[in-house]
Order: structure tokens, then C-alpha cells, then sequence
């Protein structure tokens, strides 16, 4: 237990410390609710049901930042530590790998929540978002989509032969998702073709969820989101654990 | 004495290509043991079976009388291991290494103390990607140290490194037999394992083809002592006949190699400036050379290049 909270402190630190990660995490997110809400402030808006663009891009930006920790920043660290022999050295002392990759998910799970508490409490601050949901809920979709999206993470991160590879495949399935699954940009204005094609994005039903409870929508009407979420978090952990590598 | 690592036929494959073959020894309490060998001749992995971290395909290995494969978890709280090939994250400091590291085990030395006897109390708060080679290993050597082990294991310490840190290196090794530790090390330098080491395993194609001090390696091997010397002038013919016993003798210009028998009774150097004293015979530049463990090791594994 002690070594387990050294080490998530020690990757929380290292996490802060590597600047590319922190900044697509912490700080990128900011920068798009300050520009798109100094472009289109947060005036209620029909087309988002009566939102301002502010509402709705809290929790399309949260799901990009789940996006950025599960492919971007759990691909590579995992890789990165195996393809550098990071992992060799630990497995030479009595710590389980359990505890190792529990460290991770704390931190990145930790960071995910740290960067969408700034776009809060940003928005809340500048743009008086308006929040009709149940915090609980909010806070429980949100738990659902991160671990479902590092399960993809550690899968990447297990597969791929090398730490490029995996960051390479990782920005691939991370850069589409972010323009065409209602993440970067509302649904609404993409076009209906494409808002088809997003059906097939798992970070969609991210967007969906937590839009959705957002502004107060029941758990019933988004059992599918929940239901392919939980899907990809169950099937992330079973081959997450049978494709890890120490080497 | 105790002993502390017994390991009896290992065998090891990889695929079709046979790794560690009919392998066995014993390495004593307060022992620094050596496996020396070309690329390719099983001491990594005979080590690395050892330690738990690959599974032999036969025989019996025994760790402070524990089984790596089954008892893994406690030899790992009590034995320390610096790999051939392992990293730390880059922007981890190095006393961050060493406070997360030291959490691991249930009586861990202090890291404090290793930090300033490994003479990396200036680097404290470097990161690990600022280190030198020499200072990398340090740090290696200080985590493996970490659980307060009986028993070190130390895989090619000292490749890919200057002069100076390898002498340092070697004395921080001989430190740490000094506190009753047993050390068991794999090199590819002779003169690291003939400086460092009490008993010296050679190994090549995946078998022990000599085992012992390396003093008596060498003298096993009876390979020739050489005397070096340049005379004033020219040698007398037959000068050679007149020494104690069969030598070989190699003038060039005035450059003189006397080659001789190692185990004579009388020392070739002695045999050889008594003669040329009695002679007269004026000579610069005298040296002898000792064959060493390099010797041993080339005329074992032979001299051809291997990858």
C-alpha cells in the first residue's frame, strides 16, 4: 500500500513534468472554451435545445480530454515504459504489476478529472454555464467513460510492438474522434452524413452520455451509451491484463 | 561457509536455438563469482533464470536455498539485481528513484546513506535522462542495494564505460563484498573479471568450459611468459642455450622477446638478467608479461569474430 501511493505520487509528478501531456490535458481544453467563448459567448441557442455553446462544450471538452488521457497519455507512458526497460527494473523487486498499473489509472484518471474540474470552474466563473444535471450522475458517466477509454490505452500500449507505434496508432484513432464524434465541435454542425458515420466512434457515446446528463437527462435514455461503455471497459480489462508485457 | 546460489544442469532453449546448456555451479557466502563469456554464450541468461526473471526448461536452481520460480516473491525482498538492460523514466530524479524504490521493500537500507556512498550526493535532484553511463550504473547499483541484500546480482556493469568509472565501479563492488554481501556479475572483460572476481566461470556456447580462480586459470592453461627487453649492440650466439631451462628467443633488430614455460623452477626474469649480467651485456626497457585471463579465455572460446 505504501509503495502503491509513492508510486502514484512519483506519476502524478512525472505526468506534470512531461509538458506535451500536461498541456493537452490541462491547458488546451481551456484554451478552446476561451475562444470559442469569446467568438460565440454563451447565449441560449435553439439549435442546442436552448444551451449556450459554453454549456455544451464542458462536457464535449471533458470527453476530449478523456480522449487525450486514454490514447495519448496511458499509450505512451505504458510503451514507452515497457519498450524502455522501465518495467524490466520493477519486475526485479517484490512490487506486483497490479500496483503498477493501478498507479497509472489513478493518475490519468486523476488528471482527466483535474483538467475537467478547470473547464468547470472556468466556465463557471466566465461564462456562468448553466448545469440542470445531478453532479452524482455527471460524476459517474464521467468515471465510466475515462476507465472505458484507458482500457483502450492499455490495450494500444500491449499490443503494439513499439512505443511509436502505439503513439502513432493512438493519434490516428484519437484525431477523427475528436472532429467527427461531437467532441472538438458540437454534433449539430456537422453534417448528417457524417453524424452517421460518428455512430461507430466510442468516444461519441461519451459525448452523448455526458451531454446528456449534463443537463439532467435520465440514465434510461442513454442505456446504449452506457451499455457500449461498459461493453469497452470490460473487454478493455480482460485484454489489457492477457496482452501486458513486462519486455 | 554457506552457499548461497547452487545450480545444477540448468538448460535453457529459446525456440530451436539451445541458450544455457548442462550449466551448473555453486557460488559461495562473501564470494564475488564471475561469468565471463563471448556475445551469445548464456551468461545473460543463465543469470536471468537465476533471478527469477525466465523460466529454466531443466534443472535446479536453488537462491539462498529458495526456488526463483517459486519463491520469486521473497528472493526478490532479499536479493538485489541490476539488469544489463533497464531505465528509469526520464524526468525521474535520482533521489525520487531511490525514496520510490526503497517503498518496496519491507527493510530497505537507507537510501540517504547509498546516495552519498555511491557518490551521487551531488546529483540528487538530476533527472534520470542527465546522468552519465557511469552515473546511471550508480544509481543501478545503489537500487539494487536498496533491500539490504545477501546476495547482488550484476549484469555487465561496467560495459560502455570509461576507464575511470569502471575503476570506480570495481572498487564500489569489491565495498560492497567488504559488508559481507555475495556478489555474482556477468562481463565481457577479462581483465574486470581477472581484477574483481575470487572464482571465474567461462562460458561459451551455453556451457561452463572452465570454472576457478582466475589465478589458477591461468596457470591451468600453462601458457608462456614472455621477457621484453632491447640490448645495447647484439646477443651472443646461443645465448639462449646458456638460460636454466628451454626458452624460445625473437630478435628483432635490437628488440629481444625471451618466451618461456609458465611454472619454471627458477623465474624466467631472474634466469634471464642473471645471464645477461654474467655476460655483461648492457639492456634497456626490461618487462616481463604475465599471460592473463585473456589468454585463458582466447584460447578457450578460440579467436575468431563472433556476433
Amino acid at each position: 500500500m505504501k509503495s502503491l501511493l509513492k508510486m502514484t505520487w512519483m506519476e502524478t509528478k512525472l505526468f506534470l513534468r512531461e509538458p506535451v501531456g500536461a498541456f493537452f490535458t490541462l491547458v488546451f481544453p481551456l484554451m478552446m472554451l476561451f475562444l470559442f467563448g469569446s467568438i460565440f459567448g454563451n447565449e441560449p441557442t435553439p439549435m442546442f435545445g436552448g444551451q449556450g455553446t459554453i454549456d455544451i462544450s464542458i462536457p464535449t471538452y471533458t470527453a476530449m480530454i478523456i480522449g487525450t488521457t486514454g490514447l495519448m497519455s496511458t499509450t505512451i507512458t505504458m510503451a514507452t515504459y515497457r519498450e524502455n526497460g522501465i518495467l524490466r527494473r520493477l519486475r526485479t523487486t517484490p512490487v506486483s504489476p497490479l500496483a503498477v498499473l493501478a498507479a497509472q489509472v489513478v493518475v490519468v484518471f486523476a488528471m482527466t478529472g483535474l483538467g475537467m474540474l478547470l473547464l468547470v470552474t472556468a466556465g463557471k466563473l466566465v461564462y456562468h454555464v448553466r448545469f440542470e444535471g445531478n453532479a452524482f450522475s455527471v460524476l459517474a458517466g464521467f468515471v465510466l467513460g475515462s476507465l472505458s477509454f484507458f482500457g483502450i490505452g492499455f490495450i494500444l500500449a500491449g499490443t503494439m510492438p513499439t512505443a511509436r507505434t502505439a503513439q502513432i496508432v493512438g493519434l490516428v484513432l484519437l484525431y477523427p474522434m475528436l472532429f467527427l464524434s461531437g467532441a472538438g465541435f458540437p454534433r449539430e454542425l456537422l453534417p448528417a452524413a457524417v453524424q452517421k458515420f460518428s455512430a461507430f466512434l466510442p468516444m461519441t457515446y461519451v459525448v452523448n452520455l455526458l451531454r446528456g446528463l449534463w443537463v439532467g437527462e435520465a440514465w434510461g435514455k442513454h442505456l446504449l451509451d452506457v451499455g457500449v461503455l461498459s461493453g469497452m471497459l470490460i473487454l478493455g480489462i480482460i485484454i489489457s491484463v492477457k496482452t501486458f508485457r513486462w519486455e | 561457509m554457506d552457499t548461497i546460489v547452487q545450480v545444477e544442469g540448468l538448460r535453457k532453449t529459446y525456440g530451436a536455438t539451445v541458450a544455457v546448456e548442462e550449466v551448473s555451479f555453486e557460488v559461495r557466502e562473501g564470494e564475488i563469482f564471475g561469468m565471463v563469456g563471448p556475445n551469445g554464450a548464456g551468461k545473460t541468461t543463465t543469470i536471468e533464470c537465476l533471478e527469477g526473471l525466465r523460466k529454466p526448461d531443466r534443472g535446479m536452481i536453488r537462491i539462498l536455498g529458495m526456488d526463483p520460480q517459486r519463491d520469486g516473491h521473497t528472493l526478490r525482498e532479499r536479493t538485489g539485481m541490476q539488469l544489463q538492460q533497464s531505465n528509469l523514466p526520464e524526468r525521474m530524479r535520482v533521489w525520487e528513484a531511490l525514496n520510490l524504490y526503497a517503498s518496496f521493500y519491507p527493510k530497505a537500507a537507507d537510501w540517504n546513506e547509498l546516495l552519498s556512498q555511491l557518490g551521487l550526493e551531488e546529483k540528487r535532484n538530476a533527472p534520470f535522462s542527465k546522468l552519465s553511463g557511469g552515473q546511471k550504473q550508480r544509481l543501478f547499483i545503489a537500487l539494487a542495494l536498496l533491500p539490504d541484500p545477501q546476495l547482488v546480482f550484476l549484469d555487465e556493469l561496467t560495459t560502455g564505460l570509461d576507464p575511470q568509472a569502471r575503476h570506480a565501479i570495481w572498487d564500489l563492488v569489491r565495498d560492497v563484498r567488504a559488508k559481507g554481501k555475495t556478489v555474482l556479475l556477468t562481463t565481457h572483460y577479462m581483465e574486470e573479471a581477472e581484477r574483481l572476481c575470487d572464482r571465474v566461470a567461462i562460458l561459451d556456447h551455453g556451457r561452463i568450459v572452465a570454472l576457478d580462480t582466475p589465478a589458477a586459470l591461468i596457470r591451468g592453461l600453462g601458457v608462456e611468459e614472455r621477457v621484453v627487453f632491447n640490448v645495447d649492440g647484439t646477443l651472443p650466439a646461443g645465448f639462449e642455450k646458456a638460460l636454466s631451462s628451454a626458452v624460445r628467443l625473437e630478435v628483432q633488430g635490437e628488440r629481444v622477446v625471451v618466451h618461456g614455460k609458465n611454472g619454471r623452477k627458477v623465474p624466467l626474469v631472474s634466469d634471464v638478467v642473471g645471464q645477461l649480467t654474467k655476460l655483461g651485456i648492457q639492456f634497456l626497457d626490461l618487462r616481463t608479461e604475465q599471460p592473463t585471463l585473456e589468454d585463458v579465455f582466447l584460447s578457450l572460446t578460440g579467436r575468431e569474430m563472433r556476433e
